[in-house]
Order: structure tokens, then C-alpha cells, then sequence
């Protein structure tokens, strides 16, 4: 049999027809996740044509886009927290979910949390599976070894219909990364490090594999930092093979298989690796071993320097110099020791359990710097009760730092946490475009790490200088 | 939806390269429940100031770029969220086709399934198109190419099942739909469950 990729083996057990030249093929998926932002024109659609939801047992709803990051009492103080608008369209999700018969992890909820959080925390995204959301950053669960990758909202629709999508085979791209990290670098810097070597649009037409020592040396969380950012690199999807960080992981989830069911799901999943001699379309190395922390300088997650170099000089290109001119950057120059006016550690790049706790390695016994505005926004629900009964809300509440309920917040701005036109906002999320945390913002991408350090120091430094040694 | 055969329009030209679809229609649009009337968002943070009046020196907002449905934009094009809000906000403002190198994947998805062609040249009349603002193209879906006010034609890459839809109206649910014994039979016959 010819050798296949993990990418290869998940696609073919996938296939309900076949592609041909005539037509794309018909792909299964097992699991469908929707939150409020992208789904209430497909469930419209579907009312309109008078379809039921196919599998409701297979979709999954949340809210967190829109959602406040202060405790509500009740749906009637949405209109207050977010606008009328963000509101109703929750209320119209909650709605639609209950219609369709879709089980809702909502305000009433403690498993509610960013959607591509919650998947993985309850067991509910597994090896092998096709996972789609009408949300980019679905590729945060190829970390476990599914297809996992954003969708528009007409395909929403046709999920909900008829539990399938209409696909072309993308190519394979091979990510192999080398090399044992130093201290103080971590997965974010990683992903920002490939970013930067293939650019915002090198993944485009591909899934990527990535591979390599310091793959499989990184935990769940740190996987997902990095399948989470493939977009970033242009590739809808990223996968890592699942190995028994993997199992570990999922072993126990609410929503994980368990018993016999358990053993047979290992064994299926253990198969599901690249054999040795699969191909790839397109391969591309990197060593970590001298990676330093990594920061964004522009206006796309690829225009990244190391921490202490310098931003790259002007080569006349118009893009580039709209870009510096919108962030207030001077090519040439560096971009520590800028003074920052937010901080911002959360998103699904970045809000879990281990993200806080490298937070907090920063935070204790320091204070936020006056004048910057430090927001800590968990994952889940889940990982709030986690961070907070080993007291990480303490740590961060003494220094200063607000410590909110989970969504995705000052990710993308919706939901009224932003940061003001012309501020610079050292952020763990996954986009720096322009106004992407409002509008004139100025968002510099980096690691909880050099988050904290940020917020305590009140400029742009080097975590490394901060770690306890 | 509308059948899209050919169709010709002066373009106009947004040469930055990477548009993200945050600012083809920023996320504070996005809390709509539905498509339409999303032309006003589009570009809204090049094209408007803080008081919401058009910025005179934004492409849109100038006379020249009036009635033109063909828009020429940098390389990338569509990068980053999967927001389908941005090819609805670019189809109700007025925009039936997109040129550029380089298109990102899941915005040319949303694309095709609302009539928007994705037209995708090589960098030498990439370039040409940059530099010469309100050219008058044509665009056939039929023939997938466009034709260059010299007489230039270029084919550009689109799959047989999307042209089809493309020039038929077709909305890809309906050829869904008709797989439905094939999706139970997938069901029932696959090796392990979800």
C-alpha cells in the first residue's frame, strides 16, 4: 500500500465520494462546533428551504465571540455589556441552538469557554476526527491529529444540513522543527519563527505537518499554540500526529471515550501517524535551538523579529512602509524598550491553563507598571476555576492586572473590550492587523511571557532578564 | 443565485499586499444576523474618519472608482478570519470579481458561493493591472480569462464544479443534498463512530 500522511489517512477515512475532475469530494465531519457570530444566516438558510439539522448529536454550540468578560445575572444585562446588536445575536444563537435540538454550552454553563478551548478540554475533539467551525483558528485541533479547519457560513450551513462539505484535497506541506528550546522561549515563539520563514500566505492550498523533536517534546497546550497559528501561515489546517502526550491528555475527558470504547480508540489512533516514507508537496526545517522569544513589528503576524534584533530595514516597498507608518515603528531600529499602554493574555492562542501559570511566573511579587492596562481573559470557565483554585488570580489581581471571565474579548474586539486608537497593545493573540483589537490599535503578538514582561516593566523586554533563575 | 457568464467593468486598485478580511469588514459589523447591507462596512476603517464622513484620498470614495465592480488588490488577498461577512460586504457594495497573484483559501471558498469571482495572474499583468487604475476588463467565467483593454487575454485557475455553479447559479447545498443516500450509507458502513 502506498505510504500515506497523517493528513492522507484522515482525508481518505473522510471521503463519502470521492473527488473528481468534475466535482469536489464529499467529506464527512464528525464534528461540528458553532458560536454566535457565524451561524445565524445559515440556520436562516435552513429554515427558509425547511431542513432539519442532520446530526444534531454532532454539533456542539457555544458563545464567545460577542460575549462579555464580566459576570452576567441574567440575558437582560447583555443589551447593557455588549450593545443591542452583539445581544440580540446571542440571543438568537441560544435560540437557534435550542430549536435544532444542539446542546449549548452557554451563559448557564461552566463548561462554556472559547470554542476551540473547550473542544479539546472535553475530550470532544479526537485523533482522526474532521473538525470544522465558522471560525479560523479551528486548526487549533489539529494538535491532536484531526482536520480541523475554519469554515464560511454557507458551509455552516451545509454541515448543519447535510453534516458534509464539498472540498478540494489541499497539498501537504511538512513543517520539521529541531532543535531544544532555551529558556524563556516558548511554543508561541515557534509558531511566530515559522510564520516568519514562510510567510502570511506560504501555507496557502495546503495542510501543514508539524513535525520533529521539538514537536514532540511540547504538551497539549503548546501544540495547540501552534496548530492554532497555521492560518496565520495561510494553511486552513495544521496537524500533529498523536502520540501519548496525546492519549495522556484525553485520558478522563468529560467527553472522551472511555472503558472498551477507550482501549479501541487507542489503537485506531495509533495507526494514525505518517508512515515513514509518506511524501510531502513541500518540506521546510527549522531549528529552535537558537530561537529567541519572538515579537511582531507590522501590521501581519509574518512581519516578526526576535525580541532583541532590531526591525528590518526599509526596502521601499509601499506595503512595509504603510505598515510601520500605522504601528508608529522606525524601520531600523528596535522595538524593546517601547513604552506600552495594554497588555492583553488570553485568546484561543493563548488562554490556557499553562499559559497563565507562565503568566504568573512573571507577575509574582512584581506590579503592573503604571499606566498600562492589564487584561487576563481564561480560555474557559474551566480554566478559571483551574487558575483560580491555584490562586493565579491572586497573582495577577495584586499586581494590578484585571482578571475577567472567558471569550474571546480583546482578541478581535467584539464585545467591547478594546484598546483605543493609537495605543500599543502587547497581546497573546494570533492577528496584529490593523484595528483587529480596535480601531487605530497597534497590537504587537508575543508569548505570555513576554506579555507579563510588558506589563510589569511597562515597555517592550526581554522575559528572559525577568525569569527567576 | 445569479448566473455569472461575463461580465466587463473598469477596475479599480487597492495595490497593499495581505488585505485581511479585518479590514475588508471590520469584527465591530460582525454582530449582524444577516448579509445584507454589509456594502456600507466594507473598508470601513480606510474609507471612513472618526466622524464617519468617506476620506477624501480612499480609492473608493473618488470619482473614477464609481460603478466599477472589478477590484485589483495586492498579493494575499482575503488573508486571516473566515468571516464569510467579507465577500457579502464586497458583493453588496458593487464587487463581482477580485484580482490579484494570490487569494487566500478560505475567503476564495466564501467567494465562489456568492458570485464573487476570484481571479487569480501572474505578477508581469498583476503588475500592469496595479499601475493602470480603471482599465477596462472583461471577465469570462465561461472561458475562465479575462481580457486586458490591449486585447491581452489570461486564463486564470478555477475548477470545473465551480464555474458550473458559477454559470448556472447553482447554490452547492442542492448537490449536497442529492448525496444523501450516499452520506446514510457512509453512516451506517464507516468503521468506528463520532
Amino acid at each position: 500500500m502506498t505510504a500515506r500522511s497523517l493528513f492522507e489517512k484522515v482525508w481518505d477515512d473522510h471521503q463519502v465520494v470521492a473527488e473528481s475532475a468534475d466535482a469536489p469530494a464529499v467529506l464527512y465531519i464528525d464534528l461540528h462546533l458553532i458560536h454566535e457570530v457565524t451561524t445565524p444566516e445559515a440556520f436562516t438558510v435552513l429554515k427558509s428551504r425547511g431542513l432539519a439539522l442532520r446530526r444534531p448529536d454532532l454539533t456542539l454550540a457555544t458563545l464567545d465571540h460577542s460575549t462579555p468578560t464580566v459576570p452576567i445575572r441574567s440575558l437582560a444585562d447583555l443589551d447593557g455589556l455588549v450593545g443591542k446588536a452583539a445581544a440580540n445575536q446571542i440571543r438568537v444563537m441560544i435560540d437557534n441552538s435550542h430549536d435544532a435540538g444542539v446542546r449549548m454550552l452557554g451563559f448557564d454553563s461552566d463548561q462554556r469557554g472559547i470554542v476551540h478551548v473547550i473542544g479539546p478540554e472535553l475530550g470532544i475533539t479526537q485523533p482522526g476526527m474532521t473538525i470544522v467551525c465558522g471560525d479560523s483558528h479551528t486548526s487549533t485541533h489539529g494538535a491532536f491529529g484531526a482536520l480541523g479547519f475554519g469554515i464560511g457560513t454557507t458551509e455552516v450551513g451545509h454541515v448543519l444540513a447535510t453534516q458534509c462539505l464539498l472540498q478540494r484535497k489541499p497539498k501537504t506541506l511538512a513543517v520539521t522543527v529541531n532543535g531544544q528550546l532555551n529558556r524563556g522561549v516558548t511554543a508561541k515563539d515557534i509558531i511566530l519563527g515559522i510564520i516568519g520563514k514562510i510567510g502570511v500566505s506560504g501555507g496557502t492550498g495546503h495542510v501543514i505537518e508539524y513535525r520533529g523533536s521539538a514537536i514532540s517534546a511540547l504538551s497539549m497546550d503548546e501544540r495547540m499554540t501552534i496548530c492554532n497559528m497555521s492560518i496565520e501561515g495561510g494553511a486552513r489546517a495544521g496537524m500533529i500526529a498523536p502520540d501519548d502526550t496525546t492519549f495522556e491528555y484525553l485520558a478522563g475527558r468529560p467527553m472522551a471515550p472511555a472503558g472498551a470504547a477507550w482501549d479501541a480508540a487507542v489503537r485506531r489512533w495509533r495507526t494514525l501517524p505518517s508512515d515513514p516514507d509518506a511524501r510531502f508537496d513541500r518540506e521546510v526545517v527549522l531549528d529552535v535551538a537558537e530561537l529567541a522569544p519572538m515579537i511582531t513589528f507590522g501590521t501581519n503576524p509574518g512581519m516578526v523579529i526576535p525580541i532583541d534584533a532590531p526591525v528590518p530595514a526599509d526596502t521601499g516597498n509601499t506595503s512595509f512602509r504603510k505598515s510601520l507608518q500605522y504601528m508608529g515603528v522606525d524601520a531600523g531600529k528596535p522595538m524593546l524598550g517601547r513604552a506600552v499602554d495594554v497588555v492583553f493574555i488570553g485568546s484561543c492562542t493563548n488562554a490556557r491553563l499553562s499559559d497563565l501559570r507562565q503568566a504568573a511566573s512573571i507577575f509574582a511579587g512584581r506590579r503592573v507598571s503604571d499606566g498600562v492596562r492589564v487584561m487576563i481573559v481564561p480560555g474557559s470557565q474551566a480554566v478559571k476555576k483551574q487558575a483560580e483554585a491555584e490562586g493565579l488570580d491572586r497573582i495577577f489581581t495584586a499586581a494590578g492586572a484585571q482578571w475577567r471571565e472567558s471569550g474571546c474579548s480583546m482578541c478581535l474586539g467584539m464585545n467591547g473590550d478594546t484598546v483605543g486608537r493609537g495605543e500599543l497593545c502587547v497581546s497573546t493573540s494570533n492577528r496584529n492587523f490593523e484595528g483587529r483589537q480596535g480601531i487605530g490599535a497597534r497590537t504587537v503578538l508575543a508569548s505570555p511571557l513576554t506579555a507579563a514582561a510588558a506589563a510589569v516593566t511597562g515597555r517592550i523586554s526581554d522575559p528572559r532578564e525577568l525569569l527567576a533563575s | 443565485m445569479e448566473k455569472i457568464i461575463r461580465f466587463t467593468s473598469r477596475t479599480v486598485v487597492l495595490a497593499q499586499a495581505d488585505i485581511d478580511t479585518d479590514q475588508i469588514v471590520p469584527a465591530r459589523f460582525l454582530t449582524t444576523t444577516t448579509r445584507e447591507g454589509l456594502g456600507k462596512a466594507l473598508f470601513a476603517d480606510w474609507r471612513y474618519d472618526d466622524k464617519g464622513k468617506p476620506r477624501p484620498d480612499f480609492v473608493l470614495n473618488q470619482p473614477a472608482a464609481a460603478g466599477c465592480s472589478i477590484l485589483v488588490a495586492g498579493d494575499n488577498f482575503g488573508c486571516g478570519s473566515s468571516r464569510e461577512h467579507a465577500p457579502w460586504a464586497l458583493v453588496d457594495y458593487g464587487i463581482r470579481a477580485v484580482i490579484s497573484t494570490g487569494i487566500a483559501d478560505i475567503f476564495r471558498n466564501n467567494s465562489l458561493k456568492n458570485g464573487l469571482v476570484p481571479v487569480i495572474v501572474d505578477a508581469d499583468s498583476h503588475a500592469w493591472l496595479l499601475a493602470n487604475p480603471g482599465a477596462e476588463v472583461s471577465v469570462d467565467v465561461e472561458a475562465c480569462q479575462i481580457s486586458l483593454p490591449d486585447g491581452r487575454k489570461l486564463g486564470f485557475p478555477l475548477d470545473r464544479f465551480s464555474r458550473y455553479c458559477l454559470l448556472n447559479g447553482v447554490d452547492q447545498l442542492g448537490y449536497l443534498l442529492q448525496q444523501s443516500e450516499a452520506i446514510s450509507r457512509f453512516e451506517k458502513n464507516r468503521a468506528w463512530q463520532p
